[in-house]
């Protein structure tokens, strides 16, 4: 994330941003205090890029926030935000108007307006908040320019060591990559890797990192063994799918995809191997340790709940994700019953044809003949409906459980956060009783020791509230965002679901239609 | 002949029964004429006016109009239930003068254990669900029910007409007495002991049925009739069982629509964002395709398997016809040796020369009839799967092209939204 301090180029569109806002709480005093740019004087067009490879360590909180209120201004679907902004200072301090900036105003008003591809790369190196406001601006015009494709699985090795490589191709036109079309090849462990990584950075500042697909050692000791039967390819087939929405989902988070690592990802041709991914691994069973501990203390956590919208929002997504789980159970049934029937009408079709064959009335014999083949097509139209049914709906709906989990996730990091704050309070209190001891005692140098030790957790209680507003923050928009894309996946997805189904019922018509002459003609 | 009237069920299962979706609308009409093409005859007719469903049992209203001296009235009606038709049809079957013909094949017993069990489970299971998915399924197996019934009845009527349509059969007293006797036949099932002897003729038959078939026939007509029926019998018989999976399989995945409709429903109504209007939709939409996919499914169920379970029973019947007309063939061969025996010895000729001459008469009588009556068989049979096949076509038809326009429908409202 980038290191970036300069403020906006305050221009034309600058003040309307603001009727967005609510409650100008200057929640964000400290962190803007420590920006050493001001309005009035603008960093030249030199300033030093190299900050936005610098931090593959995860964004540090102040940075954070300036890049999220410049997104916040044209994110629309978060609920009553609290927004605030460093930027309002700079408009409301600052006299002389800043508007025209060293740095080549009209080429950083204009990417506003114009397309993101000629804006990104002049400003890209000095504005990072730019790209993310085009990136942001764009996405809602639903235009997010980056394509990635996962193909080609292909087996690599032999017997237990083997494993299934894919290909992944990036298209895009952000300059952020080097080049426009790009491909590498990556097995299964490696988006593991990905994911652990950039779930480590992101997860705890309440970013929702959309999870990668599961894995599964039934299914991939198949493979490994060399079963080239249909399970094991529809095995493959499944995964590579799974593999490339969770990437498409990944990119299209716009902070997600100003990460080093995923980049890295997509682009390097060699990639360090992820070790810890392995489900039996040391780092595996310390995750499952983690987790089970994690749980313990959610159970414990009792947090003083100040806003209801997130006890809302907490309970909305419960209810969700039963609904959703309920539905992945119908639609599952649905596959399966449709495989069923496919499998049947396969069966009755043949059976059709040896009728036909032993029945010695000719006319009805071609008749029963026809109906074979008929019922056969069919056959083939109910395999097809029951891949959509699977990789469009099932699918779909097992994702957003997934995720929901991962929101549920990134809320809990919140109270966690919350109860850092709250520990930090309750121990800066017990300094000050020690303080207060120590002055009755007057003992000179435990006093002074005392009073270092009030400074150090008074400046961690300050940052714990900043955390935990931070995290409050960066979650309300997370969710905002989520909410927007889930309900366009949603749409578009069960759109192109009945569109399939329309095309099963045209193809059955026509199916019907040839065969309707052939019963008449019997005589 | 007219179709039959609206089935009353009895009062313990069927509250409500009228919301129910109308499964069988117009294809009823045809329902009863669905396997047998048969003339209707002024002279007698035949048909079920009406059907109760008891707890355990099922009453049907015989109703006979007929121009024939042989009944008191002109138009009349019994009750009768299902063992009944069955004595009827084994009257025909042990009937020595009537071992020419094909007997219509009697109808299956009514069923509805099957359907009963999942009504009951529906009512245990009803705390278990919301208020409305138990509506639903409520509805649902009612009109499952409501299916078999009518299947059965018209089952039932369709052996009657048949019978009635038969030159010969039609003139059986027995017949006559089923039709008009007012009162309780008092035939009782057949118990244990009968059925015991019911099995091991049926064993003996078969076995029979083996030796006999065993025996090369001179005429050339029955031999091919002969071959074809056992392939054409064992061939039904999988078609049938394959049909009947397959429908079963549309069924579940009908009911799956259902469930899913109802999640959807349940997510539209509690979604906070502006996609509960379309998760709404959505829902309505599979509510109404499900209601069309239950209806293929029924009529495949009606126009396919049924067809083929029918052609199932009546193409044994013609192979019992077959066996009969073996098995007199070699009575006949038999009795010609005795004779020949007989006058080697010149000992009981005379009887030897009458039995021989019945024997040749009956073998005679019955190849006769039985080259019609497997003709008719023939013929009756393409007529039926004509019509079923023709029907059939159109029916998926008609209901794919109802089905495309919900979705069309529905994909325009939704893109329209968006």
């Amino acid at each position: 994330m980038a290191a970036e301090r300069e403020p906006p180029p305050l221009g034309d569109g600058k003040p309307t941003d603001f009727e967005d806002l609510e409650d100008g709480e200057d929640l964000f005093t400290s962190t803007v205090s420590t920006l050493e740019s001001s309005p009035s004087s603008p960093e030249p067009a030199s300033l030093p890029a190299e900050d936005i490879s610098a931090n593959s360590n995860g964004p540090k909180p102040t940075e954070v926030v300036l890049d999220d209120d410049r997104e916040d201004l044209f994110a629309e679907a978060t609920e009553e935000v609290s927004l605030d902004s460093p930027e309002r200072e700079p408009i409301l301090s600052s006299e002389p108007s800043p508007a025209v900036t060293p740095v080549t105003p009209t080429t950083l008003i204009a990417p506003r307006i114009e397309s993101k591809s000629m804006s990104a790369p002049v400003i890209f190196d000095r504005s990072r908040e730019e790209v993310q406001e085009n990136i942001e601006e764009e996405a809602n015009g639903d235009i997010f320019d980056i394509e990635i494709g996962v193909s080609d699985p292909e087996k690599v090795g032999d017997g237990m060591n083997a494993y299934m490589a894919y290909r992944v191709t990036t298209k895009t036109s952000l300059s952020m990559f080097s080049k426009s079309e790009f491909s590498v090849k990556r097995r299964f462990s490696d988006f593991l890797g990905l994911h652990s990584k950039l779930a480590s950075k992101y997860l705890h500042v309440g970013y929702i990192v959309p999870p990668a697909p599961e894995k599964s050692i039934v299914g991939m000791t198949k493979v490994k063994v060399g079963k080239e039967d249909s399970s094991s390819t529809e095995f493959v087939e499944k995964r590579r799918a799974a593999l490339e929405r969770y990437l498409q989902r990944t990119v299209k988070h716009p902070t997600l995809l100003q990460d080093p690592d995923l980049r890295q990802f997509l682009e390097s041709s060699e990639l360090p191997r992820a070790v810890n991914t392995q489900a039996l691994s040391g780092a595996g069973i310390l995750r499952m340790v983690n987790k089970a501990a994690d749980a313990v203390n959610k159970m414990t956590i009792k947090m003083n709940e100040s806003d209801a919208w997130f006890e809302e929002k907490q309970q909305q997504f419960e209810n969700l994700d039963q609904q959703l789980r309920k539905l992945h159970v119908s639609v599952e049934a649905l596959v399966c019953h449709r495989k069923e029937l496919s499998a049947n009408t396969a069966a009755f079709a043949k059976s059709a044809a040896m009728l036909g064959n032993s029945e010695d009335h000719t006319a009805l014999s071609r008749a029963l003949s026809q109906l074979a083949e008929v019922e056969e097509k069919i056959d083939q139209l109910h395999q097809e409906q029951a891949f959509a049914d699977f990789y469009m709906f099932s699918e779909l709906l097992s994702d957003y459980i997934r995720l929901i989990a991962a929101v549920k996730g990134v809320f809990d990091h919140r109270m966690k956060c919350w109860q850092k704050w709250e520990d930090a309070q309750i121990t800066l209190l017990k300094k000050r009783e020690a303080e207060a001891k120590m002055m009755v005692a007057n003992k000179p140098d435990k006093i002074q020791q005392a009073k270092n030790e009030i400074r150090e957790w008074e400046a961690k209680v300050q940052q714990g509230e900043r955390d935990f507003e931070q995290i409050s923050k960066t979650i309300r928009k997370e969710v905002g965002r989520f909410e927007k894309e889930r309900v366009k996946d949603f749409k578009t997805v069960i759109i192109k679901y009945l569109e399939s189904l329309v095309q099963t019922q045209q193809q059955l018509i026509k199916y019907w239609e040839a065969f309707l002459p052939e019963a008449k003609a019997i005589a | 002949m007219r179709a039959c009237a609206g089935p009353r069920l009895g009062a313990a299962m069927m509250e409500g029964l009228d919301d129910g979706p109308d499964f069988l609308s117009e294809e009823d009409r045809g329902l009863k004429a669905i396997n047998v093409d048969l003339q209707s005859d002024a002279a007698l007719q035949v048909d079920i006016s009406d059907a109760l469903s008891e707890r355990d049992k099922v009453k049907f209203t015989v109703h006979t109009k007929s121009s024939l001296p042989n009944f008191k009235q002109n138009e009349f009606s019994v009750v009768r239930q299902h063992e009944e038709f069955i004595w009827l049809h084994d009257s025909f079957v042990e009937n020595e003068d009537y071992a020419g013909y094909i007997i219509p094949p009697a109808p299956p017993r009514p069923d509805f254990d099957a359907s009963r069990e999942k009504l009951q489970k529906l009512g245990e299971g009803e705390g278990s669900m919301t208020k409305e998915e138990f509506t639903k399924m409520k509805q649902e197996l009612e009109a499952e029910y409501l299916a078999i019934f009518k299947k059965t009845v018209a089952m039932h009527e369709v052996f009657l007409c048949r019978v009635a349509a038969h030159p010969i059969l039609r003139r059986d007293l027995n017949f006559h007495v089923f039709l008009e006797y007012n009162q309780d036949l008092s035939v009782r099932g057949k118990n244990k002991k009968e059925k015991l002897e019911d099995f091991f003729k049926n064993m003996v038959k078969s076995a029979d049925g083996v030796i006999v078939s065993g025996v090369k026939d001179v005429d050339d007509f029955f031999e091919h009739e002969r071959t074809f029926l056992l392939e054409y019998h064992n061939r039904v018989k999988d078609a049938s069982a394959k049909s009947d999976r397959m429908t079963r399989s549309h069924k579940s995945a009908a009911d799956d629509y259902n469930r899913i409709g109802s999640s959807l429903y349940a997510l539209g109504t509690q979604d906070s964002t502006d996609i509960c209007k379309f998760f709404l939709k959505v829902s309505e939409l599979f509510d109404k395709t499900r209601k069309i996919e239950a209806r293929v499914s029924a009529d495949e169920d009606l126009k396919l398997s049924d067809l083929l379970k029918y052609y199932l029973r009546e193409s044994q019947a013609a192979k019992d016809l077959l066996y009969r007309r073996s098995r007199s063939l070699v009575d006949y061969e038999n009795a010609n040796k005795a004779l020949d025996k007989a006058r080697a010895k010149n000992k009981d000729v005379l009887q030897a020369e009458t039995s021989q001459q019945l024997c040749c008469q009956k073998f005679e009588k019955i190849s006769e009839s039985a080259k019609q009556e497997l003709i008719d068989f023939k013929t009756r049979r393409v007529a039926a799967f004509r019509k079923n096949l023709v029907e059939l076509a159109e029916l998926e038809l008609k209901h794919a092209k109802g089905n495309l326009q919900l979705l069309q429908n529905c994909l325009a409202v939704l893109n329209g939204d968006t």
